[in-house]
């Protein structure tokens, strides 16, 4: 299961040329508006034709413009979520689901645990079935939108900034179904965003968008531990973390997780006991010190080597730290790291606070995916 | 027979009236979809000169209309004679007042349907598009019941318009009473005769109430469609 892509378009000032393989799981497309991020997703879903282009799908050539092969939207199978619902506000809600089924083959076999009464358990839509597409708040539309594109049965899922439009509650409430499309239902995503708390809670490969470039692509760990996430870079820079829940504690509400990292306390996390959790610690918010500090306020003191570092422009740079087995990036100005004297080998501490952790960052962890040879 | 105190003669102009205006009403559904259609959603040469013929008889003189008609599918035009081949025969029949209506009420049916279609929303269009749906059943299923209070408003309008079509069709058929003697023919023939005020009274009474039935009738269904389409309001 895998996609590739090359494509170029020109309309007017915007330029896209754009290039990537999207291995399995979820790959994120991120970048600033106007990116060209939309753009992408409307030319893989053939709803826009490029002036040149090639994509393909499991091996499977949906377009070619040297060959000629141009496969119409509806022959793609490939479902979109997009950022506004798009119901078809005359049809209800079951209609509205089962929209997509009367165009799939009738031999096909249906995909296992993703029949209707799955679909709607998993989305928590069941109640919703009679009404129509007006009557619904945002939260339960895109929930509507996303079983009725899973009940198409597409080889492929698009989702363009499917929360932007919602508030942080809804978002709570999608987010963990997203993160279960990924992990239990083997579709491959590509999932637009611009928002870094997003990507990294489910991107397993990011792509950065730039002007309607590639500007860096790969893993979403690797990225985000080199800031590699667009022009302010630094400032978005961070480490992902796969972890588990080690224990709570009630008294200072505190969660304490264990990783390669070593122990980190966070906010009291809603999760159980042994539950794998994928944490995004923005390398901003880590402070590094060369001696074990005494009388600090900070909960989170790792100890571990300067792996590398890294020059960044405005005067900062990007510390990479080994900790453990894992790597923590930390983002200091040019001249605190001088002062510290900072090379690669050095034993020092790294500080992180609590309240750093931003609970929108932190998704369910899954178990590292066989690497497929 | 004297029902609602109208003579056979009345009942006999009323009931062709409304036979010829539901006629050249269906028949120019498909068409006037068509090239709405068309002219809503394709860019292509000649577009502008296809919507300036779709509605040239709004702009002129009906009797131009009827004469062209005439001239065209008369016995000896170039179409008239070739549908008389193979037995169509439109000039001096009822047949011919329902093609006479159908093109005069084709430009009021083509604006509405036009709008309606311009004012669906092509992002569902392409939402149905990547569930699967192929052009016509994205068409069928989601574009005409989405247009439909708009299709439904240009039909009742052509209808109206046929029903009150006079001029093309006196021209174009004459005022055969029983062939092409329609509503508006018989008011214009009992005003000519002396004596024929009270008839000619009644029969406008007739053609206001049916006017306004059918009005009526689109209002409502308009209403049910929009309450489906879960607005509020929805008018073409």
């Amino acid at each position: 299961m895998s996609l590739s892509l090359d494509l170029a378009l020109a309309r007017g000032a915007f330029r896209l040329d754009v290039a990537f393989t999207a291995p399995p799981g979820l790959t994120a497309l991120f970048g600033p508006s106007g990116s060209g991020k939309t753009t992408v997703i409307a030319l893989l879903a053939g709803l826009v034709r490029p002036d040149r282009g090639r994509i393909v799908l499991d091996g499977e050539t949906l377009l070619d413009t040297d060959n000629r092969i141009d496969r119409p939207t509806h022959r793609r199978r490939i479902g979109v979520v997009f950022q506004e619902a798009r119901l078809l506000p005359h049809l209800s809600v079951r209609q509205n689901l089962v929209y997509g089924r009367r165009f799939v083959a009738r031999n096909r076999p249906e995909p296992p645990g993703l029949g209707f009464d799955d679909v709607i358990g998993l989305l928590g839509i069941g109640h919703l079935l009679a009404r129509r597409p007006t009557g619904l708040s945002g939260g339960e539309a895109q929930r509507v939108a996303i079983g009725r594109a899973l009940l198409s049965h597409p080889r492929l899922l698009l989702m363009d900034e499917p929360l932007a439009a919602l508030d942080a509650a809804r978002k709570a409430e999608i987010l963990p179904l997203i993160e279960h499309l990924r992990d239990g239902a083997g579709i491959p995503i590509v999932y637009v965003s611009h928002a870094v708390p997003e990507v990294a809670r489910l991107a397993d490969t990011l792509v950065v968008l730039e002007a309607g470039r590639v500007a860096a692509a790969g893993p979403a760990a690797t990225l985000l531990g080199r800031g590699d996430l667009g022009p302010d870079r630094a400032a978005q820079a961070g480490s992902l973390l796969d972890m588990t829940v080690a224990g709570h504690d009630a008294e200072s509400g505190l969660t304490h997780l264990s990783g390669a990292v070593g122990r980190l306390s966070v906010p009291r996390l809603d999760r159980a006991v042994g539950a794998s959790v994928r944490l995004l610690v923005p390398a901003r918010d880590v402070l590094v010190a060369t001696q074990a500090p005494v009388g600090l306020s900070a909960r989170n003191v790792l100890s571990g080597t300067v792996r590398d570092v890294d020059a960044l422009r405005e005067g900062a740079v990007l510390v990479g730290l080994a900790c453990g087995d894992a790597t923590l990036t930390a983002r200091l100005t040019r001249a605190s790291a001088h002062d510290l004297g900072l090379r690669p080998g050095l034993p020092v501490f790294a500080v992180v606070k609590s309240v750093a952790f931003d609970p929108q960052a932190i998704g369910a962890g899954r178990a590292p995916r066989a690497v497929e040879i | 027979m004297d029902r609602l105190g109208l003579t056979p003669d009345e009942w006999t102009a009323i009931t062709l009236s409304l036979r010829v205006a539901a006629v050249a009403t269906l028949a120019s559904l498909g068409p006037g979809l068509a090239v709405a259609w068309l002219l809503a959603r394709r860019r292509f040469p000649g577009r502008g000169l296809l919507d300036g013929i779709v509605h040239l008889p709004l702009i002129l003189p009906p009797v131009v209309t009827g004469y062209l008609l005439l001239l065209a599918f008369g016995r000896r035009g170039a179409f008239g004679a070739a549908l008389a081949e193979i037995g169509i025969v439109l000039s001096f029949r009822w047949t011919g007042a329902a093609l006479a209506c159908a093109v005069m009420g084709f430009p009021l049916m083509v604006r509405a349907m036009r709008l309606s279609l311009e004012a669906v929303d092509r992002r569902v269009e392409q939402a149905a598009a990547t569930l699967g749906a192929g052009p016509w059943s994205v068409f069928l299923t989601v574009t005409l019941p989405l247009a439909l209070p708009g299709v439904l408003a240009g039909a009742v309008l052509a209808f109206a318009k046929a029903m009150g079509e006079f001029g093309a069709t006196i021209t174009f058929v004459s005022n055969i009473p029983g062939e092409t003697q329609t509503l508006p023919s018989a008011i214009y023939s009992l005003t000519q005769v002396p004596g024929g005020e009270a008839a000619a009274l009644r029969l406008t009474l007739v053609s206001i109430a049916l006017s306004m039935a059918a009005l009526l009738a689109s209002e409502l269904l308009a209403r049910r469609l929009a309450r489906r389409l879960g607005q509020a309001e929805s008018r073409p």
